[in-house]
């Protein structure tokens, strides 16, 4: 491997990832400030009285400039301090911790079903381009990026499981309950989540294959006299690996924000319901928590993007 | 026409259809291929040869409107005569890779960038003559040394770019030879090497050719590889063939201007005639440019470049005219 | 002129784009027009008529206080339509300045572009919420909020746009030739970005549509008092078992608006596309 391209390109992109997340963690002060007026006071709590607070600052120098109070409430965050929760009265470290399962698992099983409809679908209609099934597609993924999930949400819990009975009509299950439970209560957000984030994927994987089926190496699978299934799926397929694996991650990040309209309709005690809850009741320092772990996931995933594809150049793998 | 003969092509049309209307592309050719023996297909860029070579094929480019019509007969070991252009595509595709085989031009990208070189010579002989894994990669191997790539082993696993593409062409033609078939169809197939190395492929083919006995559709707009590696000619200009015969005949006694113009434009063929006519022969070029193929002329297609043009020529189309064995479409008359 | 006459041509030669144009203005010609030309008052409460299923006198049936459903997706029309339209409108303004100018200087591109990543980090949702909460929920602040929201994504394509445009032949002849800086880009870019930048128009209208009937229903939206899609679906979640037609109406406009807008967008970006490439 080109370990010198490879690692300049690297140190760039973490470097760049580096900055947005400095800047990310800039405008969570700036919107925290706007809020709640005093993010330091967040992080100490409720209970640190006001002379508290006005040694803490004195001590660390933060009665004066904006500067100084970011740089002391970003190294709190750094050491994991991300204050107390107002009304769970826990850390709210915890808090995110507790609600991050569901969360999880609503993400890998809709970004799942998102690729095993938008994968095949892609295909299909890159192979019979201009024909009704490319049409019909297209039209489906237009549609699902037209629907409020929410809308679809209560939608189908009213078809399905207040009608038709066959889901739970919310809920995560009891505390404890078993894995197929809980997949039970995750089938029905999770096909929401899933179909309507499917289009991107549909979209990315037609155009990869439309392309990789007008190269020269299909004619020449072709000229071998394979089956056409055999030219799409061995040979043209697995060109498509990466475009297909960074749509998934670009998936996997649109469904962090999907989760929190779904995760309130479905009434799901993940991320995504506590951030709603957090602002409705005014609870700062979970929404600032909550900002931040979620922004920084995404930024995350999307580093992590771009390096599949560095490694994926040709140029660096055996350059 | 030779009912012998392995490929027969007869009034081939080729149209891309688009929605202002059919472009005529090739049009209305006829050629023949002997067991055997190596017809040159030769022309300019545009002229057609190479969507002939993919008619014959059908691999014509999938994002596109094509009609093709007339006959392409093919007769197999067996003796059995099929029509190419008629032949259900199942039944095609049986053909393709093991009777009739291809090779292109770029070995860069004709060849799978994610697949093993081995893998993807091996796919022909588990597919036609249905190997399994191990016979098949011994048969890869074998086929990997006679197009004379040495460490056959080494390189069975590797990736086409981790090759030079002089060894890319030899493993095409190793996917093309691996079921043996009875036709090769070569397009260009040593225009993007280096000179050095086109010489070598160019006698690997023809080694390959003498021990297999296959017939070989060569397309080049080199001449001078024609001189040494066919036995027949035919040469192409805006989708016709407007001259056919042996290699001997058509280089000596040529008949069509259009040859003329490019046999002048060898620069050994200059010297030549110039040693033989004892007169210097200048190198020439063909003034003017190929014709636009979006318009059917009411004569000869060669006309507006010709130096021998005379009035008949730009209003009526011109006959097949010399011996069936050596003929020309032109209006001159043809000399013996 | 012609150019202008050809492209019209062109974008409605497709049935579908002829039909989404075709419904796009119909809602909003009735949102105008609906309290002149429906007989209910999409206001007018009647207890007695609350929860009526549609039938021919309420076409779309009856919502929990008995207001006519019909007149209300109209009459709402106005609301969700303006705060799309005028999201879009800010989103494009403020987005193609940024994009022009992180395009056009390139000391001010990594900059602007980290900012742009920065905002693009929070989910539309998310950031939406956060506004929102911030500032209180009214439809002014909703349009504030989701301007904010959808202005990296129109930089990013106008951005991506001047750097091709930058390099055309013309542009570096007027640069030349001496041309100020500042009507260098707006008199000369501009107007070349002005394709992208209605198609961004189209696509942010939609999804501002979307944004808002979310926040509606989470709660952080225009308010409760307002008749927006939104808030009509959030609304009806309480009676939606014994009453499908109060969630399943307003919900099919905000469908069928936001899918008329894509597929205008998108058929625009179809007829633009061969002529200028780099945008997205």
């Amino acid at each position: 491997m080109n370990f010198n391209h490879l690692g300049r390109s690297l140190a760039g992109r973490f470097g760049g990832m580096l900055a947005v997340l400095s800047l990310v963690s800039v405008l969570v002060f700036i919107l925290t400030r706007l809020a709640a007026g005093d993010p330091i006071a967040l992080l100490l709590g409720d209970q640190a009285s006001l002379q508290d607070i006005e040694l803490t600052r004195q001590r660390y120098g933060l009665d004066q400039p904006l500067l100084a109070q970011f740089l002391y409430w970003a190294t709190e965050i750094l050491k994991g301090n991300l204050g107390q929760s107002i009304f769970l009265q826990m850390p709210v470290t915890q808090v995110l911790f507790d609600r991050v399962e569901p969360t999880l698992s609503l993400a890998v099983l809709a970004v799942s079903m998102a690729m095993l409809i938008g994968v095949p679908c892609g295909i299909a209609a890159a192979v019979w381009r201009g024909k009704l099934i490319d049409q019909c597609v297209s039209t489906l993924a237009m549609l699902g990026a037209s629907m409020p999930s929410f809308w679809m949400g209560l939608v189908l819990i009213q078809l399905f499981a207040v009608g038709a009975g066959w889901f739970p009509v919310s809920g995560y299950g009891d505390p404890g309950a078993p894995w197929n439970i809980r997949l039970h209560h995750l089938l029905l957000p999770a096909f929401v989540l899933g179909t309507l984030n499917s289009a991107l994927i549909i979209r990315f994987t037609r155009a990869s294959m439309l392309d990789i089926l007008n190269e020269d190496y299909i004619r020449t699978a072709r000229s071998k006299g394979l089956s056409e299934i055999s030219v799409v799926l061995n040979h043209g397929l697995r060109n498509a690996l990466v475009p297909i694996l960074t749509v998934f991650g670009l998936t996997l990040a649109l469904m962090i924000g999907g989760a929190v309209v779904t995760e309130t309709v479905f009434n799901l005690p993940g991320l995504g319901n506590l951030v709603v809850r957090a602002v409705l009741r005014r609870d700062y320092p979970v929404i600032q928590g909550a900002l931040l772990a979620i922004a920084g996931v995404y930024v995350i995933i999307n580093f992590l993007i771009d390096v599949l594809y560095l490694v994926a150049d040709p140029r660096v793998r055996h350059g | 026409m030779n009912s012998l003969a392995t490929l027969s092509v007869r009034n081939l049309q080729t149209s891309l259809l688009q929605k202002k209307g059919p472009l005529n592309l090739v049009r209305g050719i006829d050629f023949e291929v002997m067991p055997g023996e190596t017809l040159a297909l030769v022309g300019e860029s545009g002229s057609g040869k190479s969507l002939t070579a993919l008619s014959i094929m059908r691999l014509l480019a999938r994002n596109a409107q094509w009609q093709c019509q007339g006959e392409v007969l093919f007769k197999d070991n067996q003796g059995l005569e099929h029509n190419l252009l008629t032949l259900p595509e199942k039944s095609m595709r049986t053909l393709r890779g093991h009777r009739i085989a291809m090779i292109f031009q770029e070995p860069m990208t004709c060849l799978n960038p994610v697949i093993t070189v081995g893998q993807q010579i091996s796919e022909s002989v588990k597919l036609h003559l249905g190997l399994d894994q191990s016979s098949a990669k011994a048969s890869a191997l074998r086929a990997l040394e006679q197009v004379e790539i040495p460490a056959a082993q080494q390189r069975f696993q590797e990736y086409p770019h981790q090759l030079s593409g002089g060894m890319r062409q030899r493993v095409m033609i190793a996917m093309a030879m691996i079921c043996k078939p009875q036709l090769l169809i070569a397009d260009e197939p040593t225009t993007a090497l280096d000179v050095t190395i086109q010489a070598q492929i160019l006698n690997l083919m023809a080694r390959l050719q003498k021990d297999t006995g296959m017939s070989m559709l060569f397309i080049t707009h080199n001449l001078g590889v024609v001189a040494h590696h066919a036995q027949r000619v035919a040469v192409m200009y805006a989708g016709q063939i407007v001259e056919q015969g042996s290699v001997a005949d058509v280089f000596s006694h040529t008949q069509h201007p259009y040859t003329k113009g490019l046999l002048a434009c060898l620069p050994g063929r200059a010297r030549q005639l110039s040693k033989q006519t004892g007169q210097r022969v200048a190198l020439l070029d063909i003034p003017g440019q190929a014709p636009s193929m979006a318009i059917t002329p009411k004569g000869c297609s060669f006309a507006p470049r010709c130096d021998a043009c005379f009035e008949k020529c730009l209003q009526s189309l011109p006959e097949w005219r010399g011996l069936p064995a050596h003929t020309s479409l032109c209006h001159l008359e043809a000399r013996s | 002129m012609a150019d202008w006459q050809d492209s019209f041509r062109v974008l409605f030669a497709r049935r579908v784009v002829l039909l989404a144009a075709v419904l796009l203005i119909g809602m909003l010609l009735m949102a105008i027009l609906c309290t002149w030309v429906l007989p209910y008052e999409p206001m007018a409460m009647k207890v007695s008529q609350r929860l009526k299923a549609p039938n021919l006198t309420h076409w779309a049936g009856t919502d929990e206080l008995g207001r006519d459903i019909t007149s209300r997706i109209f009459y709402g029309a106005r609301y969700s339509l303006a705060i799309g339209a005028c999201t879009a409108f800010f989103a494009a303004i403020f987005g193609t300045l940024m994009g022009l100018l992180a395009g056009f200087f390139k000391s001010l591109d990594a900059v602007l572009m980290r900012l742009v990543d920065a905002m693009m980090a929070f989910p539309d949702i998310l950031l939406g919420i956060a506004l929102v909460s911030i500032l209180g929920a009214s439809p002014v602040n909703v349009i504030l909020a989701l301007t904010l929201v959808y202005t990296p994504r129109v930089a990013r394509v106008v951005r991506a746009s001047t750097l091709v445009i930058r390099e055309l032949p013309y542009i570096e002849a007027a640069h030349a030739v001496g041309l100020s800086t500042p009507r260098l880009l707006f008199k000369h870019i501009l107007p070349n970005l002005m394709s992208p930048i209605l198609v961004q128009l189209s696509f942010i209208f939609a999804y501002a549509l979307l944004a808002e009937a979310g926040l509606s229903f989470l709660g952080v939206g225009v308010g409760a008092e307002i008749p927006t899609w939104g808030t009509m679906v959030a609304s009806s979640t309480q009676y939606a078992d014994r009453a499908l037609w109060t969630l399943l109406f307003p919900g099919l406009a905000i469908v069928l608006t936001a899918l008329s807008l894509q597929v205008l967008g998108d058929g625009a970006r179809d007829l633009l596309d061969p002529r200028l490439k780099g945008n997205t």
